[in-house]
């Protein structure tokens, strides 16, 4: 037996236990939460984990074990989760954050897994957000698993879209579904005639019903809607084939085809007649963005899932590399250590991990905030509709006064006697977080799964020819590539960084963007050493630059921040996420360390976790500062016309006998010229003189300052990599490979 | 309801048996290294006991279930959020020290006191249920005599399955040598049963059943008293984990027969 003592130094000593996750993430008052964790965990690494490494993923089909695992979500709780108690859930209130651990969890298994479980819930939303109350009443009732001497079977849905998605730019009017008056008795509900093919259908091999998007084909209705299909329907409810995927094989997808007669009480949110015409009460673009907004978060914290559940993983076959050959003997550094002997495998590995905490920092935080904006947005309709205002254009304008009020709010000095009505007042209250959560939510969706893929594909190099092989623990290359198609569905990146566009834009998110520049240097003086004044400096110079770009033109005098200008704006997009994504990692970790005291469980530990990942954070910020330096200096810089050796360009330039008189009088100023032309006119070897800074030193000033932010930074990986090289983790992965 | 029963499970908290576990000296005596840190699971022997304790209970209408538990708070809140899913009881749990090393005799009469102020609790109709063997360093005593403690004198271990009759009595098997099993049969409670692994498989997660428990289960848990456990002169000369051997060659170009062979040869010699 070894003698020691709990160590003092601020090293980690596990990985990240469920406590010190639980107040990161902001669920340790929450012990629902908790145990929807612990049971979405038991269905990820049981069963689903199972059913991957028996090879359910080698067949795109639907097979009966796919289908025992939507038991599994049924018998766990999970299928409940997006309901209300009283709709045979068990979770009050806003479930974001609850579908984001959910699928989370399922995720760090299997991605597909995660996306059956989210897809019914997909189903749902459109009912859920806009549906009637007898609408919402009826279908959560039937999709609610059955209690306990209930002898039915729960009824599953799938979501059809398949068009452009509104909000982004792109032409919205292209619905792939048709709608039209079958019949219309007087006095009696009209009946519809659905007519709609869907392309990439999840969940489409168990649905009984269908929430479809569709246009009129009628004059007799009223622009578009979401309507309800299910498959008792008279007509044909046909799942189609099987799309041939190579990802998220858990997951059913298809091509079905539909048409059908529904009765017009099945559009979703229901309907009003006004002179012989049926007007949707919402419009199928009003329904899906309310859908799509919440839905993409979770999907973002899929990936960030990915890359968690690499570490454990990856640590084990470093470590372990060398057992088993002649030369490593048990004690020598080379079979305890293996390739974590090497900086390059720990300071890889320590990049993946920041990467994966910076993600589920950004994604949790982003589901958190539609918690808080749920209510607030019911408040702010119920408001409105007293003042007599419905319907978006009414409202947008309707609040644009609270918008003031919401900036005004943002500025307000502590003492300020109008601070508490402001904080109190749910329209500036919903003002600000519909403005963060509008960035947040594509943010997480783009910046999570788009980086989250690249970081995936370091995690499988980290494993060597293992990586690509099914035997990888923890099915790491399964994971790389699901990480894609995360990138992709529910919006591809593209549209991700087309809103991303419109809204990082608006007045209330930049002012409170430039709060958060006052947030992280105030923590940065409290709290040194997490990288907070590095990203504070890139956010600075990320608002300068937009500031900037938004006045200034081309070397052809066309716009640079422009809609249709994508080279710049799309740039400044995948900028802003890196940002906010470090700003939310920090934030969790003065959570845990604020918190963490309070937790007698954490005691011998909390120093040295929040040590470690304080590290992650400098290393991600600086990481952050990198790309945001980089993407900004080609913005700044790269519109302008380089300078060339024609006469416009030597006129610029010193010529020697020029610069010996200047430095009879300013001595010195040779050495910082750059471009002097010889006496016979000769120039020096390089494209043609350098381009001038006329404009954009501040911007110059910025770059060094933030080049020299980066101090620590190093040092900050080299201790993360220490710790990485010493966690203690768990004998074996605790579930099958 | 003749069989109406009141039964106590007794179940510790242990590390999760996946970790690495390496015996310390810690200025208090022995303990695992890290202990604290590592993530706890409801000790497995127990956790069966538990399991066959709620299928008795569902079986026997106007039943009803406690869950005994002696370990750091916070640690006994985390656990409970598996644990809680599972099954339906309440908790009463004990704010004291992690790990095996604690003094048996100690720990046995802070579970007996805490067993003897729980309001409403009939020992004529009293099962105490616990594991007969323990994922820590497991003493194999501790339910015994907390059994003593409240004098009951039935007492069974290694408890593989019970069978209720209707008139109160039951039949209790027993592990003995050779893989088989003692029958014996008990007039009724009040009896101690130390469980082996019973029969049952776990119970699958389902947190309409924790949201109910956690009602009763978190005031409890902040309600929980503290027992400091005497070592009552303890000492420990040695603590280790059961050796692991490893005997690894890496070889080429051995056929499958080859391979078999020298196993059966290494399992022979050993």
């Amino acid at each position: 037996m070894s003698t020691s003592a709990l160590p003092e130094t601020a090293s980690m000593l596990t990985l990240p236990t469920d406590q010190v996750r639980s107040i990161l993430w902001r669920f340790a008052d929450r012990f629902d939460l908790q145990m929807l964790v612990q049971s979405a965990r038991g269905v990820a690494r049981g069963t689903v984990a199972r059913l991957v490494a028996a090879g359910e993923r080698n067949t795109h089909d639907w097979t009966p074990l796919k289908d025992e695992m939507m038991d599994a979500f049924d018998r766990a709780g999970l299928t409940a989760v997006f309901m209300e108690p009283e709709e045979g859930g068990f979770i009050v209130g806003p479930k974001n954050l609850a579908l984001a651990l959910s699928a989370f969890e399922l995720a760090w298994v299997d991605g597909g897994a995660a996306t059956a479980s989210l897809a019914g819930f997909l189903a749902l939303s459109p009912i859920h957000e806009r549906g009637t109350p007898e609408q919402a009443q009826h279908y959560m009732s039937l999709a609610a698993p059955p209690q306990p001497g209930e002898d039915r079977k729960a009824w599953r849905g799938a979501f059809a879209l398949t068009e452009p998605i509104p909000y982004v730019g792109v032409d919205t009017g292209m619905l792939g579904g048709k709608v039209r008056i079958a019949e219309w008795k007087g006095g009696e509900e009209p009946l519809l005639h659905v007519d709609k093919r869907g392309r990439f259908i999840t969940n489409i091999a168990t649905a009984n019903f269908v929430t479809a998007a569709v246009s009129s084909d009628d004059p007799r209705i009223k622009g578009s809607c979401v309507i309800i299909l299910e498959d008792g329907d008279e007509g044909t409810f046909d799942p189609g084939t099987p799309t041939r995927k190579l990802v998220h094989q858990l997951s059913s997808t298809g091509d079905p085809i539909f048409n059908l007669k529904v009765p017009a009480s099945r559009i979703v949110g229901g309907y009003t007649v006004k002179d012989g015409v049926i007007v949707p009460n919402f419009s199928h673009g009003e329904v899906i963005e309310a859908v799509f907004r919440r839905t993409r978060v979770t999907v973002g914290l899929m990936t960030a899932a990915k890359l968690l559940s690499a570490i454990e993983p990856v640590i084990r076959y470093q470590r372990s590399r060398f057992r088993g050959a002649e030369g490593a003997r048990p004690g020598t550094v080379r079979y305890e250590q293996g390739i974590q002997q090497r900086e390059d495998a720990l300071h890889r590995l320590v990049d993946v991990w920041a990467s994966g905490e910076a993600a589920a920092s950004l994604g949790f935080a982003a589901a958190r905030l539609f918690d808080e904006l749920d209510p607030l947005e019911k408040q702010k309709t119920a408001i409105l509709r007293e003042r007599g205002i419905a319907g978006g254009r009414s409202e947008m304008k309707a609040l644009r006064a609270t918008e003031e009020s919401a900036i005004a709010f943002l500025t307000m000095k502590p003492n300020d006697s109008r601070r508490a009505e402001y904080a109190a007042d749910p329209l500036v209250q919903y003002v600000l977080k519909d403005a963060e959560a509008n960035v947040l939510c594509p943010a997480t969706k783009l910046w999570n799964t788009g980086h989250g893929a690249n970081m995936m594909r370091e995690a499988v190099s980290l494993m060597g020819g293992y990586g690509i092989t099914e035997d990888c623990p923890g099915f790491l290359a399964s994971k790389w590539m699901d990480a894609q198609l995360e990138a992709t569905y529910e919006g591809p990146e593209a549209v991700q960084r087309r809103q991303l566009t419109v809204t990082m834009t608006s007045t209330v998110f930049l002012a409170q963007f430039r709060a958060w520049i006052t947030e992280m240097r105030h923590i940065a003086s409290i709290r040194p050493g997490t990288g907070a004044c590095t990203l504070a400096s890139a956010m600075q110079m990320w608002l300068w630059t937009l500031n900037h770009l938004q006045k200034v033109t081309d070397a052809a005098g066309n716009k640079l921040y422009h809609g249709q200008r994508q080279g710049v704006t799309f740039a400044m997009a995948d900028a802003l996420c890196w940002l906010l994504a470090s700003r939310c990692q920090i934030l969790d970790v003065l959570e845990l360390e604020a918190r963490g005291t309070a937790d007698a469980s954490l005691a011998d530990t909390l120093r040295g976790t929040v040590q470690f990942l304080g590290d992650l954070c400098h290393v991600q910020t600086a990481k952050a500062a990198g790309e945001v330096g980089r993407i900004c200096a080609e913005l700044v810089f790269g519109y302008k016309k380089h300078p060339s050796w024609n006469d416009a360009g030597c006129n610029q330039c010193f010529s020697v006998d020029e610069l010996a008189e200047f430095e009879q009088t300013m001595p010195g100023i040779t050495s910082i010229v750059l471009d002097v032309l010889k006496a016979d006119g000769s120039h020096p070897d390089k494209a043609g003189p350098c381009a001038s800074c006329i404009g954009e030193s501040d911007f110059l000033q910025m770059q060094n300052k933030l080049s020299r932010c980066l101090s620590g930074s190093r040092l900050a990986k080299d201790r993360a990599a220490e710790t990485v090289s010493a966690v203690m983790i768990p004998e074996a992965l605790d579930y099958p490979q | 309801m003749p069989n109406a029963l009141h039964i106590i499970v007794c179940a510790g908290i242990v590390p999760d048996p996946l970790q690495t576990l390496e015996p310390v000296t810690n200025p208090t005596g022995p303990g695992l290294k890290n202990e604290m840190v590592l993530p706890s699971v409801l000790d497995p022997w127990a956790a069966s006991a538990l399991y066959e304790a709620a299928n008795l209970v569902a079986k026997n209408p106007g039943s009803k279930l406690w869950l005994v538990s002696l370990g750091p708070k916070a640690k006994l809140q985390q656990v409970m959020m598996t644990i809680a899913q599972k099954v339906a009881f309440e908790l009463v749990p004990i704010d004291g020290p992690l790990g095996g090393f604690a003094d048996a005799h100690a720990t046995a009469a802070a579970l007996a006191d805490a067993i003897t102020a729980i309001q409403g609790l009939d020992r004529d109709k009293l099962l105490l249920f616990g594991g007969w063997e323990s994922a820590t360093r497991g003493a194999g005593i501790t339910l015994q005599l907390v059994g003593e403690r409240l004098g009951i004198t039935d007492q069974f271990q290694g408890v593989d399955q019970i069978d209720l009759h209707d008139d109160g009595s039951f039949e209790v098997l027993e592990r003995v040598e050779g893989g088989k099993h003692q029958a014996s049969v008990c007039a009724g409670a009040p009896a101690v049963l130390g469980w082996a692994t019973g029969n049952l498989p776990e119970p699958r997660n389902n947190p309409q059943i924790g949201m109910v428990n956690m009602r009763t289960v978190m005031p409890a848990l902040q309600k929980a008293k503290p027992a400091a456990l005497a070592p009552n002169g303890l000492k420990y000369v040695s603590v280790s984990l059961p050796k692991q051997q490893r005997d690894t060659r890496v070889v080429k170009d051995m056929n499958s027969d080859e391979i078999a062979a020298e196993v059966v040869a290494w399992i022979g010699a050993e």
